[in-house]
Parts: C-alpha cells; sequence; structure tokens
C-alpha cells in the first residue's frame, strides 16, 4: 500500500527524516511513534505529496509520489496535524464546500456523504454553529469526518487523537477498527504508547528522522524466557530452583524457565501452592524505550558546564 | 473549484463589509457635497466631482475617481493577500490539497476569484454611486460635456462609464497579482496584504517624484487615471493602451512567479 526507498528530507542543514524505508500491506493497521519532533509528521507530508523529499521513493497504491499523486489522493483520507475548518461557517458546509472542491461524486448524493460522514465520527446532532465555537474535540471530529468523506481506501492520520478525552478516544478506536475490517488500510502517528498498542497490528518507531523498528507488533512481545511465580511459600520454592532465581521480592519469584507447564507442575508436586503463575513478556515500552534516544524536546547540556 | 472560491467570497463576512465601505466612502461625499454645496474648483482631484454639483449623472465617475488611489486597491490587496496565506491560516490548505484539488487549479480559482470580487465591487460602485448622484443633485442627462468641452449623448455617456468600469478593474490586477504572490510566500494574511500595499504605496509615491522619471513609465500604478481620458472627446486611446499593458505585464510576471514558487513549495503549514 505504501513504499518508501532511503526517503530523506532536509529543511536547511537540519536532516528531519533520514533514509526511511518504511512498508505498510494492504489491511495493516500500522502504528508510527515516535517522541515529538522525530519526524513523524514530515514523514506523513511527504507520502501525500505535500512536502517534497530530498531524495529517496516512495510509492502508494503503485504510484510514484509526488509524480502522480493526483491520481492516488482521491482513494486517500487524510488528516494531518489538526483539521483546518472556516471558522466562520458551519461544520456542515465546511464539509460540504471540500466535497464540492475535488474530482468525483455527483452533486445529488453530496448532502447525503456528508451525513453519513458525521454520523460515523458521531457529530451527526451538529446544529448551525460556526466552526470556531468547536471545542477542540469536535474540531478532531470533523477532521475526521472529513477524512472519510470519500469512502478512502487507505486512512492517513496525524495525531487522530489529539483532544478527544478517553471516551471519544475509545470511540475513534471502534472506528477505526471498524474501517479496518472493511478493508480500510490506516496508518496513524501518534507519540502516545497505549493508543498505538491498543489499535494497531504493526508498528514503526521513528526516532530522530530514522525508522528504527518496523515490525509486527505481536513478535515484538515474544516471551523474555523468565516466568514469574507468587506464591505464599516463597522460600521453599526459592530453595527447590536454587539458582534460576533471579530476582525475589516478597511471595514473587523470577524465575529462568522456558518450559512454565513442567515448572508448575514440579512446583505442585513439591507441595509448594502457587498462587499465580505468568510467562513474562517484554512490554511494548521497554522494546521501543531500548531502540530510541530522550525525546527531541529535551535539551540536555552537552558538557558539564553549569 | 472555481465556483466553490465564489461561495467562499460570498460568504464571508468581510467581503460584504468591505462592498459596504466602497459604496460607502462615494456616498458620503456626495451627501456632503449636496449639503454644503462646496464644490471643488474645476480641475482639481477627484476628477469631475466640479461638475458633479450641476449634474449628478456624472457622479458615477466622480466615485470611481474617488475609490481609485486608495480604497479599491487596499481592498484587493487584502483579498489578494489572503488567497493562499489565508488557507494556511486555517490550515484548510493542506485539507484542500489532499482533497485532492492541484496547486495550479487552486491558484487559478483564487485568481478568478479576486477578479469577480474587483468586478462586483466597481459595479456595486458605479451603481450606488449613480443612485446617490440621481437623488441629491440635479440631473441633466441631456446636458453632458466631456472633459474636452464637446457635449456627450446618454448612450455615450453610459458606454465610456461601462469602459471606464473594465478599465478601473484591469488597473487593480497588477496590486493583486503581487499580493497573491506574497500570499504564497507567507503564511501570513496580513504580512502578504501589507506586502502588497507597500509596492503600491511605494509606486504612488515614485510617480509623483520627478527624479524617479526613468522608471515611471513601468511602475503599476503610473496609468491608473488614464480612464479619464476615455471621457475626452475623441478618446485619447495612447495612456490606456500603456496602462493595460503595464497591467497585463505585471499579472503575467507575479503570477508566474507564485505560480512557480506555489508548485514547487514545501506545505508546512
Amino acid at each position: 500500500m505504501i513504499e518508501t526507498a532511503r526517503l530523506t528530507k532536509h529543511y536547511g542543514a537540519q536532516v528531519v527524516v533520514n533514509d526511511v524505508d518504511l512498508t505498510v500491506g494492504e489491511g495493516q493497521r500500522y502504528g508510527l511513534l515516535g517522541p515529538n519532533g522525530s519526524g513523524k509528521t514530515t514523514l506523513i507530508r511527504m507520502l501525500l505529496g505535500l512536502v517534497y523529499p530530498t531524495r529517496g521513493e516512495i510509492t502508494v497504491m503503485g504510484a510514484p509520489v509526488p509524480g502522480r499523486v493526483a491520481s492516488v489522493l482521491p482513494q486517500v483520507g487524510a488528516l494531518v496535524e489538526g483539521p483546518g475548518a472556516y471558522p466562520h461557517l458551519s461544520g456542515r458546509r465546511n464539509l460540504a464546500l471540500l466535497d464540492a472542491a475535488g474530482p468525483g461524486g455527483p452533486r445529488r448524493s453530496r448532502r447525503a456523504r456528508v451525513e453519513e460522514a458525521l454520523e460515523r465520527v458521531g457529530l451527526q446532532g451538529l446544529d448551525r454553529r460556526p466552526v470556531k465555537a468547536f471545542s477542540l474535540g469536535m474540531r478532531q471530529r470533523l477532521g475526521l469526518a472529513a477524512a472519510l468523506l470519500r469512502g478512502p481506501r487507505l486512512l492517513v492520520l496525524d495525531e487522530p487523537t489529539n483532544g478527544l478525552d478517553p471516551q471519544g478516544i475509545r470511540e475513534i478506536r471502534d472506528l477505526l477498527a471498524e474501517l479496518n475490517a472493511a478493508g480500510t488500510t490506516v496508518l496513524l502517528s501518534s507519540h502516545l504508547l497505549p493508543e498505538v498498542e491498543l489499535l494497531c497490528s504493526h508498528i514503526g518507531v521513528i526516532d530522530r528522522g530514522r525508522l528504527v523498528l518496523q515490525s509486527d507488533l505481536e513478535r515484538l512481545r515474544v516471551p523474555t524466557g523468565r516466568v514469574v511465580v507468587t506464591t505464599p511459600d516463597a522460600d521453599r520454592a526459592g530453595a527447590m530452583l536454587d539458582g534460576r532465581v533471579e530476582h525475589r521480592g516478597g511471595d514473587r519469584l523470577v524465575v529462568r524457565d522456558s518450559e512454565p507447564a513442567l515448572l508448575n507442575r514440579r512446583l505442585v508436586e513439591a507441595g509448594v501452592r502457587v498462587t499465580e503463575l505468568v510467562v513474562e513478556r517484554r512490554s511494548l515500552e521497554d522494546v521501543i524505550l531500548e531502540v530510541t534516544r530522550p525525546g527531541a524536546d529535551r535539551v540536555d547540556r552537552v558538557d558539564g558546564r553549569r | 473549484m472555481i465556483l466553490v472560491e465564489l461561495q467562499k467570497l460570498v460568504q464571508r463576512p468581510r467581503t460584504w463589509v468591505s462592498f459596504a465601505l466602497l459604496c460607502g466612502l462615494p456616498v458620503l461625499v456626495a451627501v456632503l457635497l449636496a449639503v454644503t454645496r462646496i464644490g471643488p474648483e474645476p480641475g482639481e482631484q477627484p476628477a469631475f466631482l466640479s461638475a458633479v454639483l450641476s449634474n449628478g449623472v456624472l457622479f458615477p465617475a466622480a466615485a470611481l475617481a474617488i475609490v481609485l488611489p486608495l480604497f479599491l486597491p487596499v481592498a484587493v490587496a487584502v483579498v489578494g493577500g489572503d488567497a493562499i496565506a489565508g488557507e494556511a491560516g486555517t490550515g484548510t490548505l493542506r485539507t484542500l490539497l489532499l482533497r485532492p484539488v492541484g496547486r495550479t487549479r487552486l491558484l487559478v480559482a483564487k485568481l478568478v476569484a479576486m477578479v469577480a470580487f474587483v468586478l462586483t465591487a466597481v459595479v456595486l460602485v458605479v451603481a450606488t454611486s449613480l443612485v446617490a448622484g440621481l437623488t441629491l443633485f440635479p440631473a441633466q442627462p441631456a446636458e453632458i460635456t466631456s472633459v474636452s468641452g464637446v457635449a456627450l449623448s446618454p448612450q455615450q455617456l453610459a458606454l465610456r462609464i461601462v469602459a471606464a468600469m473594465l478599465y478601473v478593474a484591469v488597473s487593480m490586477l497588477g496590486v493583486g497579482a503581487i499580493a497573491l504572490f506574497l500570499s504564497t510566500l507567507t503564511d501570513s494574511p496580513l504580512a502578504a496584504a501589507l506586502g502588497a500595499l507597500a509596492a503600491l504605496v511605494t509606486s504612488q509615491v515614485l510617480v509623483t517624484l520627478d527624479a524617479a522619471g526613468s522608471v515611471r513609465p513601468y511602475l503599476p500604478t503610473r496609468y491608473w487615471l488614464a480612464w479619464i481620458d476615455l471621457f475626452r472627446d475623441p478618446i485619447l486611446w495612447r495612456d490606456i493602451e500603456r496602462g493595460l499593458a503595464i497591467q497585463a505585464i505585471y499579472v503575467a510576471v507575479f503570477l508566474g512567479v507564485a505560480w512557480a514558487n506555489f508548485a514547487t513549495k514545501d506545505i508546512k503549514s
């Protein structure tokens, strides 16, 4: 669906996106994760033909971008860095103008398209209020409605849940999952790990312009080869598993073991009461902290001078 | 897209406020003139105003002379400066480009909307001032004399006022093209409008300066008042032709660079 090769963007001397090979397959829910200022937005803008790359190639749905971006965009719904709307017009009016501005879609069904998009994002009850009176969350929903207006095959969303409350975030997540189940490929960016973790099937981590990790989400969460055992008989269990206990805290033992079922049988046969036995997995957070450095909004002193 | 741009122009309160102000100024002048009966000496600026006291039919021409030097170009600079930078400011530029609307198409639509704005403004100014002229002053449609002193028939006068309206509208396009170009450079509509106004004021100052004589023929405002020649008999075409040519050159050059800049620009707004 999206393929980039050695994609690079310089702004003056600053390298914002550096040698990125991004691959988003059809039907995926791809989460682009990275700290603020890591180049996510610039990357997304390049995929959509808003910003021209310094070097490298982009292919979206088989067509080169930005060369033939005009043939691609009609099938793409996008929300980039906050929704844009004319503040003095109503939400409906904004969507109708946007619908009329581009190609495709008869005029007769415009109203129906606008209503359907509004209903999808939970704004069907919208009145004639101008957009300048909207809350941030309402604007965000309106921006999503604009992205959904043409029933896209690919959704590209930059920070789609900005400004939404937890309830709204959940609604949008459900909506995206539903659209994805119906065949829409979703690429979203976020600096919030939980958001990506809850929705996405694939993840790319971007750090200072480089794509430092790109993977299937499941594959990242492999077992660490350790088992966490909780037991009131921690002393006996510890003695029994001597040498394989890596860490002990109260009645909680971290045991190096690759066969949790066997371990459980041995413990029980030895008369150790087991309250809980869990295979330890790496959390996504650990994986990401491993491959990224501190956020770009952090400014550390270069030397020790005060 | 052109229709969408026109709709946006119509739905914008600012458009109507500027139309009201543009029409209001000549009406205000007419009222003051009618109440005090103190007219300017013949031959003084604004043109035609001295003749209006005795004949209200000429007031549309006087109204054009009143709004042309400053008021109309300011309005055009604001509309032109807002064209691309305003969309960038509201975040709708990226939404439109992703819709997708081609960059060239968007620029052309903005230009058409600007031309529509200028034409509507000129028509409204002439219409309201005609009403004001006929109600506030004695109207003698049969006794119109041209600037050269020869009598004009009402048909001739109507034709010449229409020609003057078109000439004034074309005269505004140079400033509009400069504003449109600046609008593609910056994300601030205010900066673009002020930049175009700076160019306008510079040109107006240099036109009056004898030391700038060598550049004077190339200034965008040099032939702005040439439409007065339309009311001579016979019509003096020389300056009018030059004025049209100058505007054509300014429009071509600045639209060219506006297009070149906008089509290759990184949209970061």
